[in-house]
């Protein structure tokens, strides 16, 4: 790299200042529908505060302005450093990327609360906030592929790659998916261009896929970066990880239809849904075990170093949620656990587990290198984040296993003249208490994220918290 | 058999060729080579010297 040009560090901390302010909303939105779940007099009696439309508010936050925003920024930071040149297209593409993708997110999120929305889980905005996210996402896609183009290093590092596809697919999936005919000339309302069981087995391909690309590949990327560099070792692998990639990518793509078992989708889709998703076995692991081994030889840095810890239970999160997926779409176990609570469970042992834990890794690693600070305002802090957070996680998803194998369980009982044995608002009345304790774990959660905030904002402004003895 | 009969004989094989391509993606990635071995590691350094 010469003299003249540098890395653009400015739009990542803008990145880095977006990821958590979505963070805390999407947070907040998700503990304030538990509460709705669990009593719903906070539903207010405002369509504007129903959980109808605060559950895509709470999904597109915490999936697409939280993790989107982390995955923008670190790809920003990693893909000029491991390719040692600067991004293309200067500050002002970068400018063009970061804002343009906060106005995504602030048009998707009126339109939930105001009731514009397409009703396609996880793909609500309407078909104008669709085209200006495909704008917005062929920038990102020049300035990405643009830095690669013209990078210093003859090899492009694997972090790039899981990246890399993170991009292409999410735009080959955002606009297949977004295709719909609006209904008049100047109104917002379309349909989808799908109809029946296209149109489940399409959403279910974009659906599952933007779980495999956007929540998995993606945040691969930040594993097989910040990994190593936390730990101050190569990952475990090289060879690995190349096979872990290419097998994500030969099968993630094929797994959507376990979405739609026992549905009206042919019985073959569903039967190759779930094959391919019991192939994904395979790259969960091997990616699992070349992230954990890479920390072979310095474990005791996980009793010293709360970052490290962070990263490396995301790791363990990922290979617990990726084994439970698997079995899940199953078409027996599936049976039961379809439609229940313990889906819920399974999306947010990944979600807060893996996606939070490894951002927030990687936002303690990059926070005071960004800022130019010597250390963390407090690494005590992180290790309270840490503790507070995992509590929080491990009520929630034992309350959501509890709760949807109950649900699940109840829903199929019949007595012995064959009728159903419980109504439906029976059951939803046994769920009760799980979804107190669901609301507790993620207000824990929260409380996490908050010490997280005030623990970075105190390292921006170079306090260094120390022990009393060494003050005196 | 003309060339569009076998195209279309040997697209319906789509899921063997895919695999066989995979299968040389790994014996590629894993050829007991000293030089690919070098090659590999050398790539997992590529974070360590960004400055």
């Amino acid at each position: 790299m010469s003299q003249t040009e540098s890395y653009n560090e400015d739009v990542v901390r803008q990145f880095v200042v977006a990821t958590m302010f979505w963070g805390i909303v999407g947070f907040l939105a998700g503990v304030y529908i538990a509460m709705q779940l669990a009593w719903p007099v906070f539903n207010l009696d405002l369509e504007w505060f129903s959980f109808g439309r605060l559950r895509p508010l709470h999904t597109s936050a915490v999936i697409f302005a939280f993790g989107g925003n982390a995955l923008l920024g670190t790809s920003f930071y990693v893909v000029q450093r491991t390719c040692r040149a600067s991004l293309f297209g200067g500050s002002g593409l970068a400018q063009f990327v970061f804002w343009g993708y906060q106005l995504f997110i602030v048009m998707a999120a009126l339109g939930y609360v105001l009731g514009v929305t397409q009703g396609h889980e996880y793909a609500e905005p309407e078909w104008f906030v669709d085209i200006w996210l495909t704008v917005v996402w062929v920038a990102y896609l020049v300035a990405f592929m643009g830095t690669i183009v013209r990078r210093k290093e003859p090899h492009i590092y694997v972090a790039n790659w899981f990246y890399l596809a993170f991009i292409v697919t999410v735009a080959v999936l955002h606009v297949v998916h977004s295709l719909s005919v609006p209904v008049s000339f100047l109104g917002a309302k379309s349909y989808s261009l799908f109809a029946g069981v296209q149109d489940a087995l399409t959403q279910w391909w974009y659906g599952h896929n933007a779980v495999g690309f956007f929540l998995t590949a993606g945040f691969l990327g930040l594993m097989y970066y910040f990994i190593p560099k936390q730990v101050d070792r190569p990952i475990y692998s090289y060879r690995l990880s190349v096979v872990h990639f290419w097998s994500l990518i030969f099968l993630y793509i094929w797994a959507g239809p376990h979405h739609l078992l026992h549905t009206a989708l042919p019985d073959w889709a569903q039967t190759l849904g779930v094959t391919f998703s019991i192939m994904l076995w395979m790259p969960s692991w091997g990616g699992m075990i070349n992230g954990l081994m890479t920390i072979s030889g310095a474990w005791d840095k996980l009793r010293t170093d709360p970052v490290l810890r962070f990263m490396v239970a995301g790791i363990g999160f990922y290979g617990m949620s990726t084994f439970e997926g698997p079995l899940m779409s199953i078409k027996a176990v599936n049976a039961l656990s379809h439609y229940t609570d313990w889906t819920i469970g399974h999306v947010h042992s990944g979600t807060l587990g893996w996606v939070g834990f490894i951002t927030f890794g990687a936002i303690y690693f990059l926070v005071p290198r960004l800022w130019g600070r010597d250390s963390l305002y407090s690494e005590k802090l992180v290790g309270t984040h840490f503790w507070v957070s995992t509590i929080g996680i491990v009520f929630y998803i034992v309350a959501m296993w509890v709760s949807g194998i109950m649900q699940g369980l109840m829903w199929k009982a019949y007595d012995s003249l064959g009728f159903l044995q419980y109504s439906f608002a029976e059951t939803v009345d046994a769920m009760h208490p799980f979804y107190v304790i669901r609301m507790l774990g993620g207000l824990l959660y929260l409380i996490g994220a908050l010490i997280m905030v005030y623990n970075l904002w105190r390292t921006v402004r170079g306090d260094v918290l120390r022990p009393v003895a060494a003050a005196a | 058999m003309d060339i569009q009969e076998l195209a279309t004989t040997l697209r319906s094989f789509w899921g063997l060729w895919l695999m066989l391509l995979f299968v040389g993606i790994v014996v590629w990635t894993f050829w007991p080579s000293q030089a690919r071995k070098r090659e590999m590691s050398d790539h997992a350094n590529i974070p360590f010297r960004e400055e």
